[in-house]
């Protein structure tokens, strides 16, 4: 592990970084120049497909797989969404990458574009990024200026513009086809699927959407290949034929009560009592970790003192941060790898409500299940908070999480799967918490307290 | 033949290509849905319409595990859809091979009492006061699909009311349930897109923009598609708790289009219109001026009775004493000099008193002339949706028609058959020698009757009109009129679609319909009967043939208990 050498963080912290200068000097858009006169677009999506490439938005699902679903011989055009909508809460990863080093995702997303010939690329960005909106508009100017964007590439007869859209601050714009109704200028409610974006997207046209930190990953797979990509990470479980395997390095941002919230790279399936320890300093204060979110706040909660099954001594503290790790403890999935930590002093009441906070706030509001779900949940966990809980109530926040989302195909999109799931996880590993809490009437030192005001 | 299974009954869908909902219809089985609505865009998000789908392929059935929106999802040959209703079944229906561990309709029926309970988490439940109450589609899915009791014991949210949306229409914003009809409505079909969605999550409310409200031609038809009591009609907000209302079936006499409709009275006073779906004719949908438009009804400006002019001008007459008269005068003048009697028949009329009039009057002489009388043309017309700048987009799914009258082609067809062509009034009438004029009108609006004035000195001029006009200003005999709904007839409409229809309200007392008047001008005995009519006219005009067939559309009732 100490031998690890970061790559899509390598040049984060040179002195202009962000410059094309910069990453001309370390090699940078040789690769893509390289493709584009010796590959064929077929054979960048081979190699992508082939190295195992997991989507690093969320779903984590294949991206060459994904690219390989566009309608064969399509008169065009076809375009490429970049989702930098990165909403999740305590998730940067992204924002590093294009506030440090923009060059390594451009080139990604040209090598993508020539891919899956897209003569276009939106790269659709968060209101809040301003500083990474600038780096990034400077950086396409860059690549417009130096013939790297723009008509005829390099005399290649391969167009390519990438356009930067700023979103307007919703979390929902993350979902991909919410990004696209956004993108069209509509309010972002996600479409129904199929037809998926790949048939059907932006501007109702065969649309890519990817994250930014798999184009980042994109780079360099094509620079370095199949072989280094795969030495890293976590195989496929042999046991389970739709395991696709957890390959190549990920950022993972540490967040919540950790001494040091950094964002690292390491090798696919570090474990997250190493990730805590080793990279961010362990918990604050010298305290214990009580829950951890393994991949932002939809994926559920780890219970740090739970002890794993067929695991002697261990705790779903030390379960792998791969694609498929998080799942065994009951979490939705790796999600955004944003890693946020609760100390044992804090109270899951409060945690909870400002999970039920934040999804309440930003559910679309489309589906009636999660519209009126996530508003529900906040509801009770607001009562709760001010020490008026009832026993039945948790059992009612379980039954609203369990039925929400499209897993069990009540709405649209994941949104509601992930604000049920850190609701039923947290009551379902931390219920005698909740229990005592509710017995005691205990109440948050943080409840807004409720002062009844004469009317006149 | 494509068969698809909906709770174990068989349907065949032939070439047809339909969803879950469509096809549970075909079967008999109620699918509950609210975004959904067969003229607009499939949203499927109310999540209603929640239903268990699989497959049936080599004798055995494999079930999807989640639960699918029906409205959303195709069928195909073989496809199982299981219903939350799978218990009610019929019984005796032999059961699919379905696999041991599955409960067929389970899932459905917890999903959509679930999705019940979200809906009715912030609703007001103030149907005591709601308009809606009565055929309110939360109310009776609840009472159908929901559960008893709410397990939320939180505040409700409560969003302000928006009496300022539009004219005609407010918003009871905390009753809305965001099914998006109205919005889709106003983006999809009148293409004006005043309303949209504001807010997020369940703060989310329909609204417009400040300055824009919802004043477009068709916007009373947001009213219809609301399935709860969230938008209503200004024009019929607190009158009538809606199960004292009975609706019959009908057909708006405002314009050419001749929309299928919905009358619903009580008391013989006309309450509200609402569109009746008819492809044929008009679709799903009725504009405003139509919907509102059918206050002239009650007028108290309308002429209620017959008169007569003596002496001191025109007077209160008894049909007793005029009648007979008229009706000398009337066979006086065309024994004298048939060519000098003008029989003017509006396009208001319906084809049945048109026939009947025909009749009676070229049995007082084979020479008595019958002309058309002023067809109302107001503008161009009007095509929906529109464009940003007004302009009607293709395709056309809705036209409010610039004539005005709902039986133009009626009322030709049978002059083309006892007059030979169709002769305008307006052509005639600055002939001379004209003694006699019976005009038989129904203009809902004077100045349309207004459009071609009497011809000057007729000594024997009868206006038969709903309203008092330059005509019965001239008119020796001045005779009510009915209104279209108030008497049986059939329209014929721009594209020369015959509708029946009935009777939605009895008219004044002294107010005479033209069918009875017909009959009693021919001399014929008894009551005028719509059937009776119907059948003569199949055998002289064998286009209406038809029509001999119909029985008279009976008056529908709600089917509820009236207090």
């Amino acid at each position: 592990m100490s031998s690890f050498e970061p790559t899509l963080l390598a040049r984060v912290g040179k002195p202009d970084s962000a410059k094309l200068e910069g990453y001309r000097a370390d090699g940078g858009y040789a690769t893509f120049e390289k493709a584009l006169k010796e590959k064929q677009p077929l054979e960048v999506v081979t190699q992508v497909k082939d190295s195992g490439l997991r989507g690093r938005g969320g779903a984590g699902f294949p991206t060459g797989l994904k690219w390989t679903f566009l309608p064969k011989d399509h008169p065009g055009p076809i375009y490429m969404c970049i989702n930098a909508d990165e909403s999740e809460p305590c998730t940067y990863n992204n924002r590093i990458l294009m506030e440090k080093d923009p060059h390594q995702v451009l080139e990604g997303i040209m090598l993508g574009c020539y891919a899956i010939k897209s003569r276009c690329a939106y790269f659709y960005i968060r209101y809040e990024y301003g500083d990474a909106y600038r780096t990034l508009q400077a950086a396409i100017d860059e690549c417009y200026a130096s013939g790297l964007l723009g008509k005829n590439i390099h005399g290649t007869g391969f167009d390519l513009d990438i356009f930067l859209h700023r979103g307007a601050g919703a979390y929902i714009c993350g979902e991909e086809t919410g990004l696209i109704e956004s993108l069209e200028g509509k309010r972002a409610w996600p479409r129904i699927k199929p037809p998926f974006p790949a048939i059907e997207g932006a501007f109702r046209k065969p649309t890519i959407v990817n994250n930014v930190e798999t184009m980042a990953c994109v780079t360099q797979i094509m620079r370095r290949g199949i072989d280094w990509f795969k030495s890293m990470g976590v195989p496929p479980d042999t046991k389970n034929p739709r395991d696709a395997g957890s390959f190549g390095p990920k950022l993972y941002t540490l967040a919540g009560h950790v001494e040091k919230p950094v964002c690292v790279e390491v090798p696919m399936g570090i474990t997250i009592r190493d990730l805590v320890e080793k990279h961010g300093g362990g918990v604050w204060k010298g305290r214990q970790a009580k829950a951890v979110n393994p991949g932002g706040l939809s994926m559920g909660f780890v219970d740090c003192n739970a002890p794993l099954k067929n695991a002697e001594g261990k705790t779903e503290y030390d379960i792998p941060l791969d694609f498929a790790g998080p799942g065994t403890v009951g979490c939705l999935g790796l999600g955004t790898a944003a890693v946020t930590v609760i100390d044992d002093q804090t109270s899951m009441v409060d945690v909870l409500h400002n999970v039920t906070q934040f999804f309440s706030h930003e559910s679309c509001g489309q589906c009636t299940p999660c519209r009126e779900g996530t508003g529900w949940m906040l509801k009770i966990m607001d009562r709760m908070r001010r020490g008026l809980g009832r026993r039945e109530d948790l059992d009612v926040l379980v039954d609203v999480a369990d039925r929400i989302g499209i897993m069990p195909g009540t709405t649209i999109c994941g949104l509601a799967d992930g604000a049920g799931w850190p609701v039923k996880t947290a009551i379902r590993k931390f219920r005698a918490e909740f229990e005592g809490a509710i017995r005691d009437g205990s109440k948050s030192k943080y409840a807004k307290k409720l002062d009844l005001v004469g009317a006149h | 033949m494509p068969t698809v299974f909906v709770n174990d009954k068989p349907v065949e869908i032939g070439t047809k290509k339909l969803n879950c909902v469509q096809v549970a219809e075909l079967a008999g089985v109620l699918v509950p849905h609210y975004c959904y609505h067969e003229a607009l865009s499939v949203v499927a998000s109310c999540r209603m319409c929640l239903v268990e789908v699989g497959d049936l392929k080599d004798g055995k059935v494999t079930m999807q595990p989640k639960v699918l929106p029906g409205c959303q999802t195709p069928v195909k040959d073989g496809t199982v859809i299981v219903t939350g209703d799978y218990t009610k079944r019929p019984v005796g229906l032999a059961a699919l091979p379905y696999d041991p561990a599955y409960k067929p309709g389970e899932r459905a029926q917890k999903s959509q009492a679930d999705t019940l309970e979200g809906l009715l988490l912030n609703h007001p439940l103030d149907c005591p006061v709601c308009d809606k109450a009565g055929e309110c589609k939360l109310q009776d899915y609840s009472y159908q699909f929901g559960r008893s009791e709410s397990r939320m014991v939180d505040e409700k949210n409560r969003p302000p009311n928006k009496p300022e949306l539009s004219s005609k229409i407010t918003l009871f914003t905390d009753r809305c349930i965001m099914c998006t009809r109205c919005v889709r409505f106003t983006r999809e079909i009148s293409g004006t897109s005043e309303l949209q969605v504001v807010g997020r999550g369940h703060h989310e409310e329909i609204d417009v923009f400040p300055g824009y409200p919802l004043e477009n031609k068709l916007s009373g038809n947001v009213i219809d598609l609301c399935p709860v009591g969230a938008l209503g009609s200004k024009d019929f907000l607190y009158t009538q708790r809606v199960w004292y209302l009975k609706t019959t079936d009908n057909v708006c006499p405002g314009c050419s289009t001749g929309c299928s409709i919905h009358s619903d009275t009580n008391k013989d006073i006309l309450y509200r219109l609402r569109p009746r779906v008819n492809l044929e004719a008009q679709g799903h949908f009725m504009c405003d001026e139509g919907r509102w438009g059918y206050h002239y009804v009650g007028s108290p400006d309308r002429v209620g009775r017959p008169h007569v002019r003596g002496d001191a001008g025109l007077v209160r007459g008894e049909w007793s004493d005029l009648l007979p008269k008229l009706k000398q005068e009337l066979t006086d003048a065309a024994k004298k000099n048939g060519k000098s009697v003008v029989v003017v028949l509006s396009p208001f009329l319906t084809v049945e008193e048109s026939y009947l009039y025909a009749k009676a009057f070229l049995a007082l002489s084979k020479e008595v002339r019958l002309v058309l009388g002023p067809v109302p043309v107001v503008g161009e017309d009007d095509k929906y949706p529109k464009d940003v700048k007004g302009n009607a987009v293709e395709p056309t799914k809705f036209v409010i028609r610039a004539e005005k009258a709902p039986n133009r082609m009626g009322v030709e067809a049978v002059l083309r058959k006892f007059a030979g062509t169709v002769v305008k009034f307006e052509s005639i009438a600055k002939e001379t020698g004209i003694a006699a004029v019976f005009f038989a009108g129904g203009y809902p609006n004077p100045a349309w009757a207004d459009a071609a004035l009497p011809p000057e000195n007729v000594p024997l001029l009868i206006v038969q009109d709903l309203f008092p006009s330059k005509w019965t200003a001239a008119a020796k005999y001045v005779l009510p009129a009915t209104t279209g709904f108030e008497k049986d007839g059939t329209y014929l409409n721009h594209a020369g679609l015959a509708q029946p229809f009935s009777r939605a309200l009895r008219p004044a007392p002294e107010v005479r319909t033209e069918l009875q008047l017909g009959f009693d001008l021919a001399g014929r005995k008894g009551l005028a009967t719509i059937a009776a009519v119907r059948k003569e006219l199949a055998k002289e005009l064998p286009q209406f043939a038809a029509l001999a067939e119909v029985a008279a559309p009976a008056a529908k009732k709600l089917e509820l208990a009236t207090v």
